[in-house]
């Protein structure tokens, strides 16, 4: 019809950019989402471990003295706080994302949550074995 | 029936969120904390170069790396959507994805040079 009733239904109300800052739930919501730029941050942190290791011994105690200097230990202690807030998001919602059942029954979401932190008790303990042994 | 990426997509990032939430805890405590900072003491050089120089270990990494750069640049992509409000989709699309290409190269080089 008129012009004005086709404006009115594209209308988008502005989302301010600050949006997040409002509701502690929305901030810890753009917390998650930010974790991925300090997994990808992580990433390239261990691909230059192990090229340091293949350059031999010394490129590898020149990386461990590198690492070890404030503001990459800094970044690194950030990265990894974000890495903590990753992996509890994440099993948490596993259950709201995935119905898994046995003999017809679903698992209650507690019991995922529960295997999730065993998978990641196994790991963390394998990767230790390997590395530590 | 139109293929289409999308649902794939989804997929490695939802098996990224997994593997970065298993894997990462470890792998930064380690290497980017207690290592650098002498917490515990560094393995040998020659203990870590036999463990990086094993075939096995450059297909596990470059499989968890890549996608979990995937699971990572999906993520960010969005962030920039929502959080930030940068609605240029194909430009945002071309650079999160572009850095995953880039970054799986890097992978490809960093882990075949100490594979050899």
């Amino acid at each position: 019809m008129s012009r004005a009733t086709g404006d009115d239904l594209s209308y988008r109300r502005p989302v301010p950019l600050w949006w997040w800052l409002h509701k502690r739930t929305y901030f810890v919501f753009v917390m998650r989402e930010l974790s991925s730029i300090f997994i990808a941050w992580l990433v390239l942190y261990l691909l230059l471990f192990v090229r340091a290791v293949g350059r031999g011994e010394a490129a590898y105690q020149d990386f461990l003295d590198d690492a070890a200097s404030p503001w990459l230990v800094t970044l690194n202690v950030i990265a990894f706080a974000f890495i903590v807030l990753h992996t509890i998001t994440w099993f948490s919602l596993t259950p709201q994302a995935m119905v898994v059942r046995v003999r017809g029954h679903r698992v209650p979401g507690i019991a995922i949550i529960a295997g999730q932190y065993a998978a990641l008790a196994a790991v963390t303990a394998f990767v230790a074995w390997l590395v530590l042994s | 029936m139109k293929f289409r990426i999308e649902p794939f997509v989804w997929l490695a990032f939802s098996g990224g969120g997994v593997l970065a939430a298993l894997f990462m805890p470890v792998l930064a405590f380690l290497f980017a904390l207690a290592f650098p900072l002498g917490w515990i003491d560094p393995p040998s050089h020659d203990h870590l170069d036999a463990i990086v120089s094993n075939p096995l270990t450059f297909l596990v990494l470059f499989g968890l790396f890549v996608v979990m750069l995937v699971h990572a640049a999906h993520r960010f992509r969005y962030t920039l959507y929502d959080g930030l409000q940068i609605k240029h989709r194909v430009l945002v699309g071309t650079l999160c994805y572009g850095a995953v290409l880039v970054g799986a190269f890097a992978c490809l080089q960093f882990l075949g040079g100490a594979t050899q």
